[in-house]
């Protein structure tokens, strides 16, 4: 099975902005796809700044936070940063509840996000 | 358990331990909740509770096992939404669960569903040794 794109990946100078193209992540099977995109870029493209851009995002749920907490291992593992930005206020509310607001480094827009990074 | 007299919709089902099962009943809720014009957060909480509650029945109940059923109820009015979803599995305390937000939790990826139920929910209560969940949203009040 092929899996279909589910982040849109750009570079800004040495930082990789990666944007989440689904509304919903919900899913299962896209919360698999989502994380193995998210890990081939620590791990086979070797990248080392990256910004994950939250923006069309309306749904999350606790299996997504779920890879985005592996994620961040990851990228620390690498030695790399991670950022997330553009977050709606809904969303923003479950990072908070999870008290994951704490451990991720949240930007409010992708200029914030790429300043100083 | 009189449901269907305190609701004007009322409906049951039984689905195989399959994920998009679980989104297609998701979405027929959802669908309902939008029928009566509940707001657009208390359809945002409703659904992330579902996702939780359903997935939690599938995925950590049944272990996917496809001889086993999850079994839905849902009871929904203009004043507010009833699901009560039951498993076939071994079950468990919900006290058991570790708290996600502890500084040595924090990094772990699992553990978060039912705390985000318990925010986004007026009511959530586990029975029947931890096999059924109720879940309860009233209508906000507009601001």
């Amino acid at each position: 099975m092929t899996a279909s794109r589910r982040i849109d990946v750009e570079e800004v100078g040495d930082v990789t902005i990666a944007s989440f193209v689904d509304k919903k992540i919900l899913d299962e099977n896209n919360i698999q796809q989502i994380g193995s995109q998210l890990f081939a870029l620590v791990e086979e493209d070797g990248r080392k700044r990256i910004i994950l851009d939250f923006s069309v995002v309306e749904y999350l749920s606790s299996a997504a936070l779920g890879k985005l907490i592996t994620m961040d291992k990851k990228v620390k593992a690498s030695g790399g940063k991670l950022r997330l930005c553009s977050i709606r206020p809904d969303i923003y509310e479950v990072f908070a509840i999870t008290k994951l607001n704490k451990l991720f480094d949240i930007k409010d827009t992708q200029e914030d996000a790429l300043q100083g990074f | 358990m009189p449901l269907t007299d305190n609701f004007d919709e009322y409906f049951e089902v039984k689905i195989p331990s399959e994920t998009t099962r679980g989104q297609e009943i998701q979405e027929q809720i959802i669908g309902l909740m939008e029928t009566f014009a509940f707001s657009e957060r208390d359809i945002f909480g409703t659904r992330l509770a579902l996702e939780e509650g359903i997935i939690n029945a599938i995925k950590h109940g049944n272990r996917m096992d496809p001889a086993k059923e999850v079994h839905i109820r849902c009871g929904i009015s203009s004043e507010k939404v009833l699901v009560i979803i039951t498993d076939e599995g071994p079950g468990f305390n919900p006290e058991d669960v570790p708290d996600p937000t502890a500084d040595e939790n924090l990094e772990r990826p699992c553990g978060r569903g039912i705390m985000l139920m318990r925010a986004f929910m007026d009511r959530i209560e586990y029975t029947n040794s931890g096999n059924t969940l109720t879940i309860e949203k009233s209508r906000s009040v507009a601001e």
